[in-house]
């Protein structure tokens, strides 16, 4: 019995959490990709960008809050610095809109032209961002670390396992449950929301119905560019700050996108958490689970892994291809809000 | 534009390019220019290739990463010397691993196209066969691996190539990549235009993780360093009668006029393979063929009621494109000497192409050429450029200023945002690109 708890124990602590952290993160990635897709129809290669930039204006305001003496202990200061960021980036996104997307979509440009337009996007926010804060490494977590620590945990249950939950990884995973309620909340309940599902599922109809499209498109713009400015800000918080990790981000995005079904908010979230699942289960080294259930005098040589660590990112771009080829719609088969 | 431009306007760009390109020499040295015209060519090579499958068939590929990096394994394959004592120790195991794999691929094959089970039965078959073949692999291939990578790590720790000249890697990387073009092309083809770019992307990622990961073949992170030269060695050169001559002649100093000499060589090898490259690509698109690729590409339902094979054709010209950015990956490698896996991102080798096709005008060979010799030449000089910009900018503020430290530590980072917005301005304003392509009737 206490080999069972011990093996839960172990897997909670170095699976389930990480999981629903990592998976939090992705799911919010990819609803900002998703509501792109389908409101304005394209593959937004920008979307990690979008969410370094908004990480940057959140760590920022950050460091003016703090040497301010502003704080929330024992929570991260970033949280209160989070609607400077979103404003922010919120801001620039609508200028870009306007600027750049606002003249093809006039003319009704396809798809990838879009994907191309996004892709210089992606290269003007990435040298905008590396220009503002560096290439390189900020940390700007304050607060407490833990909230539950491994020897406490021991201390309590008397286990030989801990369990210890960082205070990055609450904060993400009821953040991220808070924004997914009020996002569902806003297009299921709300005028605005109900005219961008009615938009995102027959565009003409929606027209002849007297929506406004240019309203739908900024409100589509401004939801995206806090969803990407919260996510990137836990991501940060939860990892560190480095620009060029968003642009390797994109990819498990794109995947938890597609695998949900691309276009489907539903979908986004569901892939977000099989992606971080799928990543953590198959590069998991299940050598002291298989020690705790199995026999007393079990030995092991290998760390009983199916696949290296090394390939961790690797298994979210495998399992986008499997349901590229198998299922391209998707698990909820997308393409409406 | 007054219409001498538009009659000369290849000329005249071209001309432009030789003209940066001499001033970089009188200003920065002759020796920085041809650095910087060698990689120009190689990324016109790159962008040939990826111009072939957008321009001519309208496939969108982003996967010029993936393709690129194993061209540039085919280099270290081909042309670094066998390691004998790694293939003793677990050359057999390798070998075997290699039969499985194959093994469990052809029976997959077979269970989807030759039993009669339903098509999702057929996926659990399937699913089984591979789990039992990685089972195998992991099994006999894991104990080589371990034996290959403990031989002397620190100088090979991997099987080593084949010891060939390494002119003979450039065909290699791109049957290489042509190879993998097949598998990827069969899978992902189908696919709509943005999914096949996200599936390329994702594909490539996986070939960049697997070559730096399996070091016992490629020594991943390690680098491979010192591959063998199609042209001579500087140090060779500077010691033969006849080039110290011909130094003094040009009243140059040895050491630099070997640099140079051999960077020539290097320029003219590659100034063949463009050429090959060019006249090739002219007469196919002059061709009955290149007439059906591009109906296709307009209208791809109206081809294939004319009978044209649609899906075949965008195999076929998916694999061409791939295999022409295989053997620039090649040559590139070739050209540093080295294989670096680590070098391989996407922004860089995927991204940064696409930008040159668009700029250079999609569908037009010159164009794409163009594209890649003024991107590439921009991408170097942006550095430079963007640096005495923001020193002239901002002489007015004292010299300890940090906001004036600061603007000069990101002048670095300004070639990114200025290619972007020339992306953008070109999509807006000029979205045939610098050498639109040519109207057919």
């Amino acid at each position: 019995m206490i080999d069972i708890l011990n093996a839960l124990t172990l897997l909670g602590n170095f699976l389930i959490i990480p999981g629903l952290t990592y998976g939090s993160q992705l799911a919010l990635g990819a609803l900002g990709v998703t509501l792109v897709y389908g409101v304005l129809r394209f593959s937004n290669f920008a979307h990690g960008e979008t969410m370094a930039f908004g990480a940057m204006i959140t760590i920022l305001a950050t460091w003016g809050l703090q040497s301010m003496g502003v704080s929330i202990k024992p929570l991260p200061t970033a949280l209160i610095a989070i609607p400077v960021g979103i404003a922010v980036t919120v801001l620039l996104i609508l200028v870009i809109d306007k600027f750049v997307y606002r003249y093809h979509r006039e003319r009704k440009a396809s798809p990838v032209t879009f994907l191309i337009i996004s892709i210089g996007v992606m290269f003007f926010l990435g040298g905008l961002i590396r220009f503002i804060i560096g290439p390189g490494d900020q940390i700007f977590f304050d607060g407490t670390r833990f909230i539950l620590k491994a020897r406490e945990f021991r201390e309590m249950t008397g286990l030989s396992e801990g369990l210890s939950l960082k205070m990055t990884q609450t904060v993400t995973i009821v953040t991220a449950l808070i924004i997914v309620i009020a996002m569902f909340w806003f297009l299921n309940h709300t005028r605005t929301g109900k005219s961008m599902r009615a938009y995102s599922d027959n565009e003409d109809l929606a027209l002849l119905s007297g929506i406004d499209p240019n309203r739908v498109v900024m409100v589509t713009w401004i939801i995206v560019a806090a969803l990407a400015t919260v996510g990137g800000t836990l991501y940060g918080l939860d990892k560190s700050f480095k620009p060029f990790v968003y642009m390797q981000l994109l990819l498990p995005i794109f995947a938890s996108a597609i695998v949900g079904g691309v276009g489907n908010p539903l979908g986004a979230i569901a892939g977000g958490y099989v992606i971080a699942f799928s990543e953590l289960i198959l590069t998991f080294a299940y050598k002291k689970v298989v020690l705790y259930l199995g026999p007393d005098n079990l030995e092991l040589d290998s760390l009983v892994q199916l696949l290296g660590t090394n390939y961790k990112i690797a298994v979210s771009f495998i399992i986008l291809v499997i349901v590229l080829i198998i299922k391209p719609t998707g698990l909820f088969s997308g393409k409406t809000i | 534009m007054p219409a001498v431009y538009h009659q000369y306007r290849n000329q005249i760009l071209f001309s432009v390019m030789a003209g940066l390109l001499v001033v970089v020499a009188l200003t920065q040295g002759l020796s920085v220019s041809l650095t910087i015209l060698n990689l120009c060519l190689i990324s016109a090579i790159m962008s040939l290739g990826v111009n072939i499958q957008w321009g001519y068939a309208g496939l969108f590929n982003v996967g010029v990463m993936g393709f690129a990096a194993l061209g540039g394994l085919s280099g270290v394959l081909i042309s670094m010397p066998p390691v004998s004592e790694a293939w003793q120790a677990g050359g057999l195991g390798i070998l075997f691993g290699l039969i499985i794999t194959t093994g469990t691929i052809a029976s997959s094959l077979f269970a989807w196209s030759r039993t009669k089970y339903s098509k999702k039965q057929r996926y659990w078959v399937i699913a089984g066969i591979i789990i039992l073949g990685y089972a195998l692999l992991r099994l006999f291939f894991d104990p080589s691996v371990d034996a290959i990578e403990a031989i002397n790590p620190s100088v090979t720790g991997y099987l080593g190539g084949l010891g060939l000249p390494i002119l003979v890697a450039w065909p290699v990387g791109a049957l290489f990549a042509a190879s993998v073009a097949f598998v990827i092309g069969k899978i992902a083809l189908g696919l709509r235009s943005d999914y096949l770019a996200i599936a390329t992307l994702g594909i490539s990622e996986i070939i960049i993780f697997c070559i730096k990961n399996e070091e016992w073949l490629t020594r991943g992170v390690k680098n491979v360093n010192g591959l063998p030269r199609p042209v001579p060695y500087e140090i060779d050169l500077q010691q033969t009668q006849w080039f110290q001559e011909w130094a003094l002649d040009f009243n140059m100093p040895v050491d630099d006029a070997s640099a140079v000499f051999v960077k020539i060589c290097y320029a003219l090898l590659f100034i063949l393979v463009i050429a090959f490259l060019l006249w090739l690509s002219e007469t196919a698109l002059k061709s009955p063929w290149g007439r059906m690729m591009r109906a296709i590409r307009d209208n791809d339902t109206a081809a294939a009621a004319m009978g044209k094979d649609v899906t075949w054709q965008h195999l076929r010209i998916f694999i061409l494109g791939s295999a022409v950015i295989g053997l620039a990956g090649a040559m590139l490698t070739t050209l540093d000497g080295q294989f670096t896996p680590v070098g391989y991102n996407p922004l860089r080798f995927t991204f940064l192409i696409w930008v040159m096709v668009i700029i250079g005008g999609s569908g037009n060979n010159w164009g794409a050429v163009i594209g890649g010799f003024f991107i590439w030449f921009f991408w170097i000089e942006a550095e430079p450029i963007g640096l005495w910009l923001i020193e002239t900018l901002t002489s007015g503020m004292s010299p300890g200023s940090a906001i004036r430290a600061h603007l000069q530590e990101g002048a670095a980072h300004m070639r990114l945002m200025t290619v972007g917005i020339i992306l953008l301005v070109t999509l807006r304003y000029a979205p045939e690109g610098l050498i639109p392509e040519k109207k057919r009737q």
